[in-house]
């Protein structure tokens, strides 16, 4: 499988879709969107950084098992964060005897 | 191809399967270097979580504009590199270069903005263990929150100075004729190292700069 060559115009596209997504999320920042400001601020960087991945890192175009690497990268990173998180977040939720 | 110069190493059947090898490989490193920059994200959510009002605070110390204008540096990098993988495939030496050197312009001009604001942090005595004059009821949280602003746009800056060293060492293979579009992959290996510190900073800026505004 020789490798795909992405047209030039797909990475402008996807440079102009950037710098848009940038300024949504500046400007979306100082709206008080209450407890929803922390994950649209994160749904936004992880759509721009699916389009990096996607176009210039050329997964998109890649083999089956380049997804899957790139996808295991993700999967450890939220079993990380997630378990570490579901610790932390649920410590309050209850008392321990004599605590 | 003759014999002596060819690129093929003889582990591999053909150039094609040699590339996807490399490929795989580079994303095996992009994956510890999201593990690495993963214990960061983790102790900054730990720590966000515990002081959501001062993180807040603290937060609004860093400059939205020059952060934001960083940004779109950094991201107009990743289409100057993209754009010289795309002139390595087809073989263009002279974009080439000129990509490859505009890569390594913009991603300094990236550090020199970041170095501005380091000193304006030093300047306004923001920088735990050196002197931090935080005002308010938060101000010992606040060291915290700089602790991360310091170690993971540090880290992140460190990596942006390799990716240039990397690019520059580059410049000069291809000067030398080392690539063309049958043998490339360094070029390509290169941007996806670029690409990854890329993707790390459009996390970095919400996280960092963008949280307490409203």
């Amino acid at each position: 499988m020789a490798a795909h060559i992405v047209p030039k115009r797909v990475y402008y596209l996807v440079f102009a879709t950037l710098l848009l997504l940038t300024l949504v999320t500046v400007d979306v920042a100082f709206y008080d969107l209450g407890i929803l400001s922390f994950p649209v601020a994160m749904l936004i960087a992880t759509t721009k950084a699916l389009l990096v991945i996607f176009y210039f890192m050329h997964v998109r175009y890649s083999s089956p098992l380049t997804w899957v690497f790139a996808i295991i990268g993700f999967f450890w990173l939220m079993i990380l964060i997630g378990l570490t998180m579901a610790d932390y977040l649920t410590r309050a939720w209850i008392s321990l005897a004599g605590g | 191809m003759a014999e002596g110069t060819t690129v093929l190493e003889h582990q591999f059947d053909d150039l094609d399967q040699q590339r996807e090898a490399s490929s795989l490989g580079m994303w095996v490193f992009l994956i510890t270097e999201i593990m690495f920059f993963g214990g960061l994200f983790a102790g900054y959510a730990v720590y966000r979580s515990t002081y959501p009002d001062a993180f807040a605070e603290a937060g609004l110390h860093l400059n939205v504009l020059v952060g934001a204008v960083n940004t779109a540096v950094l991201i107009l990098s990743s289409l100057t590199m993209a754009l010289a993988v795309h002139a390595a495939q087809v073989d263009r030496r002279k974009a080439l270069v000129v990509f490859l050197l505009l890569t390594i312009l913009l991603g300094t001009v990236f550090l020199g903005i970041k170095v501005f604001e380091y000193a304006d942090k030093f300047r306004h005595e923001l920088v735990p263990g050196y002197a931090f004059a935080f005002e308010g009821p938060h101000a010992r949280e606040a060291t915290i929150f700089f602790s991360f602003y310091f170690a993971m746009t540090g880290m992140h800056a460190l990596h942006m100075i390799i990716g240039i060293g990397i690019l520059a060492v580059l410049t000069v293979l291809v000067r030398r004729g080392r690539f063309s579009s049958e043998y490339y992959w360094p070029v390509e290996l290169t941007g996806l190292y670029w690409h990854f510190v890329d993707i790390v900073w459009i996390y970095l800026f919400p996280l960092l700069y963008l949280i307490g505004r409203a």
